[in-house]
């Protein structure tokens, strides 16, 4: 698996999970490189399926919403699974009032969402 | 309006990305000193850091020859935000709304929205360059106690 400045990444069975360094998405230069690192794990010809776990996550800002569409759409692209879980409460809120919690497959655990898998 | 600010802030940053980041971070420490609830402080965080972007990169076009203008004041119950950019502004109308079907899976276009959902007021001057904002404090408890 390709080394990650923000992101940790483990394979548990046939899935690639993802975990966030940082607690909080919202510089743009951050941004960018979290967003780089999602896509070219996307379109790795060894990730079939991907869980993204947000258990760190406590602040995410609209831009960051906007790198989650591009990589939703990379996944749908290749024809892979890509699920989210562990929102915080907060950062759900966002989801909803933006209606992306339809756009996504969210569950509220890791496990949860690899059993969906 | 509320006539008693009691902590009160105006400068001016640069339009570089991370130029507001201390700014926030001040105004996030001075509302938890005054013990304003978590929920109300990640609203006004996202609050500001989407308006703050929008300055800098949508009204300031990332130039960095302009400034983004911001006042911040606390009152009791009461937080104000002013960010002003150099830019020419823009009709916030005109901003496509980001859950209709046809919007839902492009990438931009939230911040306003979010804005106006966390913020109790959100409004822009008449040539769209410069949003006030103001956040009302949550009640004390979560539950429905007056």
């Amino acid at each position: 698996m390709s080394e990650s400045r923000h992101l940790e990444i483990a394979k548990v069975g046939d899935v690639t999970v993802v975990r966030f360094v940082d607690r909080k998405i919202l510089d743009e230069a951050n941004i960018q490189e979290i967003g780089g690192e999602l896509y070219a794990l996307a379109e790795d010809s060894g990730v079939n399926k991907l869980l993204l776990n947000f258990s760190n996550v406590e602040f995410l800002s609209s831009a960051a919403l906007g790198k989650l569409i591009t990589l939703d759409k990379k996944s749908k692209t290749k024809g892979s699974v890509l699920k989210l879980s562990n929102i915080k409460d907060e950062i759900m809120e966002v989801f909803r009032i933006t209606r992306l919690d339809r756009v996504f497959d969210i569950y509220d655990d890791e496990t949860e969402a690899l059993n969906a898998m | 309006m509320s006539d008693a600010w009691n902590w009160n802030w105006e400068t001016s940053i640069p339009s570089q990305p991370q130029a507001g980041t201390d700014l926030l971070e001040e105004l996030i420490r001075q509302l938890e000193n005054r013990n304003w609830l978590a929920h109300d402080l990640f609203g006004i965080r996202l609050a500001a850091e989407e308006a703050l972007v929008n300055a800098i990169r949508h009204g300031n076009q990332s130039d960095e020859a302009k400034r983004v203008h911001i006042s911040f004041k606390i009152g009791e119950d009461r937080l104000r935000l002013e960010i002003r950019d150099e830019g020419p502004g823009f009709d916030p109308s005109d901003v496509p709304d980001p859950t209709d079907d046809d919007n839902l899976e492009v990438p931009s276009g939230r911040g306003i929205m979010l804005m106006r959902n966390f913020m109790s007021f959100v409004e822009y001057n008449a040539s769209g360059n410069c949003v006030v904002m103001e956040k009302v404090r949550g009640p004390e408890n979560g539950d429905d106690d007056e």
